[in-house]
């Protein structure tokens, strides 16, 4: 087997700035998305995801002049999630240079939209991002359920079921992301990620709490996942994504070296 | 100066491939083209794609280019990408069996839903991400180290009759015919446009051909 874990830098972006994991460095250089962007190609990022979290809906624009900037200067696949809710969302964002979109709260909200958005692009670009959360208490059989509105609400829906649902409507890939873990550095919920990934027959990204670099080894061993997305590590330069990679491949995981 | 068309016939995102032909090579001029005579007055021509091919194939006949790829492919170099490789062949099982342009014989089938690699770990389709490439002799690959890694995403992939025209194999877990060529056409399974350093030199090398293998 030659195919390649991925490791996958994500950049929460917020009106055209880095927003997460930028407290303590200098934000006009590293707050750049254009600028890490660079940087995380340069260390040889199999793909690079932007998360728009800009809350205002005048200042949605920021992201899709930040894509076209990135993709006129960075060939790796490039995704973007955040606020995409129409056809024409993805659209605008494909039309930018993004090869794949991320569609979380409209799945939900809608299901359709998830296959029509396959149907009209093809699945190739249809990433589901999947927000789930531990509801089993110890002693129980492990169950999770998808929340939305960054892991508040709940929707008591099943994260396997919801996860194999999606892949029948034309997911592509599944982004899934620990509410549990996401942001405590603890490292990505092994089980959950196993569960799903064991599920369906696309590719899983893990995502949400990654620490340090054993735990995107964990994700891949234990978890089972396709690729590996982490924020903070690599927006702090604690690590280089070579670093990343070269630990990885100590591991014995399969990776893309320059 | 020499010049490339992409042919935009309304199969997904032409914008990287053209991003990516103007980097590789900032002195050619890069038009994304929808009609005949634009593509033919090319010196050079990319023929790309995403989606399913029952779209692909009607989106060229509405546009009248199935005749226009014809006759590129037999007077100037012919660069196909991904669904624009598989629409060359004879036949692809997508959506319940299409007819192609049969430029190279041959037919494009899904992968099997069963595959493991050889530790019995269940095999992702689509087969996404970084995968290497074993090079057959093509002026193509020039510069380009034997076993790079270039990417990918999609759930067929060709088997073509004569093994003359295999330019390039990929496994998964089995090797399969990732690059063909014949005569005046080279096509990819891969994508070179989000290939990064080694892709770019591919669409360099490709901007460079004279269409002699």
């Amino acid at each position: 087997m030659s195919l390649a874990k991925r490791i996958i830098p994500c950049l929460d972006v917020d009106n055209g700035r880095v927003v997460k994991g930028v407290k303590f460095v200098d934000i006009r250089d590293a707050g750049d998305p254009v600028e890490v962007a660079r940087r995380y190609d340069r260390e040889g990022a199999d793909e690079i995801t932007f998360l728009d979290i800009t809350a205002t809906h005048d200042n949605r624009d920021t992201i899709v002049h930040v894509v076209e900037q990135v993709a006129s200067e960075v060939f790796i696949p490039l995704t973007v999630g955040g606020g995409i809710r129409k056809l024409d969302d993805i659209r605008c964002m494909l039309n930018a240079g993004a090869d794949k979109v991320g569609i979380n709260s409209a799945a939900v909200f809608n299901p359709e939209f998830v296959k029509q958005a396959a149907d009209k692009f093809g699945s190739q670009c249809i990433v589901v991002a999947i927000d789930a959360k531990k509801v089993s208490v110890d002693g129980e059989v492990n169950r999770w359920e998808i929340f939305t509105h960054g892991g508040r609400k709940e929707t008591g829906i099943d994260a396997i079921d919801w996860a194999r649902k999606m892949v029948d409507y034309g997911a592509g890939e599944i982004l899934l992301t620990s509410m549990d873990r996401d942001g405590t550095r603890e490292g990505f919920d092994l089980l959950l990620t196993r569960a799903i990934s064991e599920a369906v027959s696309v590719p899983v990204i893990a995502s949400g709490g990654v620490g340090d670099l054993s735990h995107l080894v964990a994700g891949v061993k234990e978890g089972k996942a396709d690729a590996v997305l982490a924020a903070s590590i690599f927006h702090f330069a604690e690590y280089s994504v070579q670093e990343a990679k070269e630990y990885m491949q100590n591991e014995g995981i399969e990776v893309r070296l320059a | 100066m020499s010049s490339v068309a992409v042919i935009d016939y309304g199969m997904g995102n032409l914008h990287s491939i053209a991003k990516a032909l103007q980097h590789a090579a900032p002195e050619v001029d890069v038009c994304v083209v929808a009609d005949k005579k634009s593509i033919l007055a090319a010196d050079r021509v990319v023929f790309p794609g995403v989606g399913a091919m029952r779209d692909c194939m009607h989106a060229l006949q509405d546009a009248e280019l199935n005749e226009v790829i014809l006759q590129v492919a037999a007077t100037k170099p012919l660069l196909g990408v991904c669904l624009g490789m598989q629409a060359l062949l004879t036949h692809s099982a997508e959506n319940a069996g299409v007819a192609c342009l049969n430029l190279i014989p041959g037919k494009v089938v899904h992968f099997a839903d069963d595959l493991c690699d050889a530790q019995g770990v269940r095999l992702k389709i689509p087969h996404m991400g970084w995968n290497k490439v074993q090079q057959h002799s093509h002026p193509l690959w020039q510069d380009i180290p034997q076993d790079s890694r270039f990417y990918f995403v999609h759930s067929y992939f060709a088997q073509v009759d004569d093994a003359a025209a295999v330019a390039g194999t990929t496994e998964y877990p089995d090797a399969f015919a990732c690059a063909l060529s014949k005569d005046n056409v080279f096509a990819t399974q891969f994508h070179p446009e989000k290939s990064q350093t080694v892709g770019l030199q591919l669409l360099q090398n490709f901007l460079r051909w004279d269409g002699q293998s």
